[in-house]
């Protein structure tokens, strides 16, 4: 028996002849490696936050001073619900996906994802959405009526221009995008795991996109509904919104929190999943309460799904509904807690190495207990009703936000980049980075709860002198400039490590999970023979033993330096759901142009929807039926068997 | 040949267990539904905030509707009745299993055209008009993507693509089909039934 090969003696030639990209322009459009995607997807939704950061820095400017002109109200409505569009629907998810595009196959140990072609498709939908959302600004009819589009705003009576219609067919567009890639991640936890990493040895960073994966399936049509709904409002004279004709502005609040809530955990979870990932290493020990923490990551997504209203609480609804979310609101609190006492408890009864990725862990920490506390608070009915639409809201949600997601992204840049680029990036920048961020940010968003409290409302272009706004308003900007310094000494870091950084190696961190096992950047066939897993984290066995976490005692060690070759054509294993028993070998599909066209067909079929060109959608819509037929139509099946 | 940790071959392709492009189907089915789900909740919800009676012209007739739903679910048993013909091997079933289908399918759009030209009302008539002709449009939509999915898989059929073992575009465009008619007996039972029970 054995046909498991040493590392050494793998057809490295031959796996660089099967997985390598094609060169020239066909390989560019068309590769369906993961990491080029994932590398993609993180360099498009970072321009996406410099985007938004730009708008957010213009109005911060406006807001500085008392009854400043610098922008029209009509310009400060755009600039704000395109800032909030930005961020969270372009940015926010997207870098999220971006990671683990790139780190789960490799962390799973796998060759590829388990829709090659649908992750292209995943990342051009993303980009060419993010081009028509973005011509809308460069036309000067950008969305206007904040990133939620209550009605009746959104309506064409009340908004005749074409920024409603942007926004509506915008959304419908990136949803595609986030639905296919949703279907992918699921896909690909289900069937293409390394032989032996069982549910019980998935790291959590897995559960977390894992989680949203199913989140965004069921919530996100909610979204497509409503936007339908606006768009057939808007153009074709139907009513579902309108009041008066038997519509209710209610239904768009109703089906966009639905999505609403259940997202800001999409924007999360995958965050705190890195998190979790990074403290372990940086304590040097395995994270505390591993299946607490998994388990109150999928709480959390399915309790996200019961507290929408809360963003309703000041609508007039009855109640009993309100008590239900309210407390909804409060229980989804405890699986947090178990997550935050988890890591609290991992660098207590660890070594803690202060590492600039470990920093920004600790941040987060600290940032996401204030931007919960200032969470339950507003889980109380009362309470929200003083507070809703004031700036205490927006303190709220920027330090959940900016708090749990973009302060563990900047984290998680430091922790794998070396792995992506096979460069450090600079430790002394790195420590300026993070304080001026987190001095920035503070100093910035936390004067905002008082000017919610002292009763600013949001999204006023402007405010009088005898409102008294003028002193927190202007550290609030301070704080913003600060903090957008802090995102620009990252990005040049960044730019400086691909040139003159360390050599990482293949584990520079020495941290214990599978994405470390391969050199960086990692080859095309990320392994050159497939791991077997035996824990769950392989790479610490050496000095754990038989005490690493996941190992059951007479089962053996995991087979890192030796495994299985599958070298005969794309091939990989297909893993059963529960334990991951190697069921079958997988065929992965080619470099293929489909994904890129089928984005180029909808791109098109959008913009002939929104500037009421027909023949234009119509030929788009053709175009991409004859994607989907080619993309469709059989490969050459190759039958047998591997070892 | 075998591996030292499972000590047995591993076929190349899948014969046991599912394949990745099944569960593609099921999610895809699954994201389908719940946008379907948010569909009627906003029939529902506008339903119990009407003031005026709902619908507006009284109950919508069941003439055509009924034995077009009728027709659907005959569709899918044809199908499926194709479907299980390949399991057998039966290339010759399968083709007229489809052809079936793709007729019946193709009767319930266009008995459902004829039905919407009778109605009393328009698109723009009311949130419960509106209502009425997304959904059922998005509906008839999905018929209409059921029906290419067959014809694509007629071709492939016609070319010999399939066999007993690998047939895995036939078990999946059949999904859809099956889905696309339970997502009508949804439709039905909430458009043309629920305002006759309230």
């Amino acid at each position: 028996m054995a046909t498991l090969a040493p590392l050494a003696t793998a057809p490295v030639e031959r796996l660089h002849e099967t997985w390598d990209a094609r060169p020239g322009l066909y390989g560019i459009l068309g590769t369906v490696d993961h990491k080029t995607i994932g590398k993609r997807y993180l360099v498009t939704a970072l321009v996406f936050l410099m985007l938004g950061g730009l708008e957010a820095l213009i109005m911060r400017v406006q807001l500085a001073h008392s009854d400043t002109h610098l922008l029209s109200p009509d310009a400060y409505n755009q600039l704000f619900s395109m800032h909030g569009i930005t961020m969270i629907f372009w940015y926010a998810s997207p870098i999220l996906s971006g990671f683990s595009n790139y780190i789960w196959p490799l962390m799973l140990g796998s060759r590829d994802m388990a829709y090659p072609r649908v992750n292209a498709l995943s990342y051009w939908t993303f980009l060419a959405s993010g081009i028509f959302i973005y011509t809308a600004l460069a036309i000067g009819q950008a969305p206007n009526d904040g990133w939620f589009g209550y009605a009746p705003m959104s309506l064409r009576a009340y908004n005749p221009g074409l920024n409603m219609d942007f926004y509506a067919l915008g959304l419908i567009f990136l949803t595609v995008s986030t639905t296919v890639g949703a279907i992918n991640f699921i896909g690909t936890v289900m069937k293409m795991r390394a032989p032996g990493m069982s549910l019980n040895r998935l790291p959590i960073f897995v559960y977390g996109t894992m989680t949203v994966s199913f989140s965004i399936l069921f919530s996100l049509p909610a979204l497509t509904a409503g936007s339908v709904f606006l768009f057939f409002e808007r153009r074709f004279g139907m009513h579902f919104f309108d009041a008066s004709q038997g519509g209710s502005p209610l239904l768009w609040q109703h089906l966009f929190w639905i999505l609403g809530h259940p997202w800001v955990y999409v924007i999360v979870l995958p965050a705190m999943g890195m998190v979790s990932e990074m403290i372990p290493t940086f304590s040097r020990r395995p994270l505390v309460g591993y299946p607490y923490v998994a388990l109150s990551t999928i709480a959390t997504g399915l309790i996200g799904f019961g507290v929408w209203v809360h963003h309703m609480f000041a609508t007039g609804l009855p109640a009993v509904s309100m008590s239900f979310f309210s407390g909804a609101s409060f229980l989804i609190t405890i699986p947090s807690a178990i997550a935050v006492f988890a890591w609290i408890a991992t660098m207590w009864l660890g070594r803690p190495v202060w590492r600039t990725p470990m920093l920004f862990c600790a941040g987060f920490v600290v940032l996401f207990v204030i931007g919960g506390v200032s969470g339950v608070v507003t889980a109380a009915v009362p309470f929200d009703w003083q507070v809703t639409d004031t700036y205490f809201v927006v303190a709220h949600l920027h330090y959940v936000l900016i708090g749990i997601n973009v302060f563990p992204v900047i984290g998680a840049f430091y922790y794998w980049i070396p792995k992506m680029t096979g460069r450090m990036m600079n430790e002394t920048l790195g420590k300026w980075n993070f304080w001026t961020m987190f001095i920035g940010f503070n100093l910035g968003f936390f004067p905002m709860h008082i000017a919610g409290l002292l009763g600013m409302p949001r999204r006023v272009y402007t405010y009088p002198a005898s409102s008294g706004w003028d002193t927190v308003n202007l550290i609030t900007t301070i704080g913003a400039f600060l903090f957008a310094i802090g995102v620009l000494l990252f990005v040049i870091n960044v730019l400086v490590s691909l040139r003159r950084g360390a050599f990482a190696g293949s584990n520079p961190w020495e941290a214990g999970t599978l994405e470390w096992a391969m050199e960086s950047p990692p080859p095309p066939y990320n392994f050159a023979v497939l791991p077997i897993i035996r824990s769950r984290l392989p790479l610490w066995e050496d000095q754990l033993g038989d005490e690493t976490p996941g190992m059951i005692p007479g089962e053996g060690h995991s087979h890192i330096t030796e495994g299985v070759v599958l070298a005969e054509g794309r091939e990989t294993f297909g893993t059963s759901p529960l334990e991951a028993e190697p069921l079958h070998v997988l065929h992965m599909p080619e470099d293929s142009l489909f994904p890129f066209l089928l984005a180029v067909a909808m791109l098109a079929t959008a913009y002939g929807l929104v500037f009421s060109q027909w023949w234009l959608a119509i030929v788009g819509g053709l175009g991409m039926l004859a994607c989907l037929v080619g993309w469709l139509w059989p490969r050459h099946l190759v039958t047998g068997e591997r070892a | 040949m075998t591996t030292t940790a499972y000590d047995r071959t591993i076929p190349l392709g899948v014969h046991e267990g599912r394949a990745p492009g099944w569960w593609a189907m099921v999610w895809t089915i699954a994201t389908e539904a719940a946008l379907f789900a948010f569909l009627l909740f906003s029939f529902f919800y506008l339903g119990s905030q009407s003031r005026s009676p709902w619908p507006p012209s009284g109950p919508l007739s069941l003439r055509l509707a009924l034995p077009d739903t009728f027709i659907l679910v005959l569709s899918s048993l044809a199908y499926a009745w194709g479907e299980r013909g390949i399991r057998a091997g039966h290339r010759a079933r399968l083709q007229a299993g489809l052809a079936i289908a793709f007729i019946l399918g193709l009767a319930f759009i266009i008995i459902q055209r004829i039905e919407w030209s009778q109605q009393p009302f328009g698109p723009g008539d009311q949130a419960f008009g509106s209502l009425f002709y997304t959904i059922t449009g998005f509906h008839g939509a999905h018929v209409i993507v059921g029906l290419l999915m067959n014809i694509l898989v007629q071709i492939w059929a016609a070319r010999g693509t399939f066999t007993r073992e690998s047939h895995l575009a036939v078990t999946n465009a059949g999904m859809y089909w099956h889905f696309v008619d339970i997502v009508w007996l949804f439709v039905f039972a909430s458009l043309y039934i629920s305002p006759r029970l309230g």
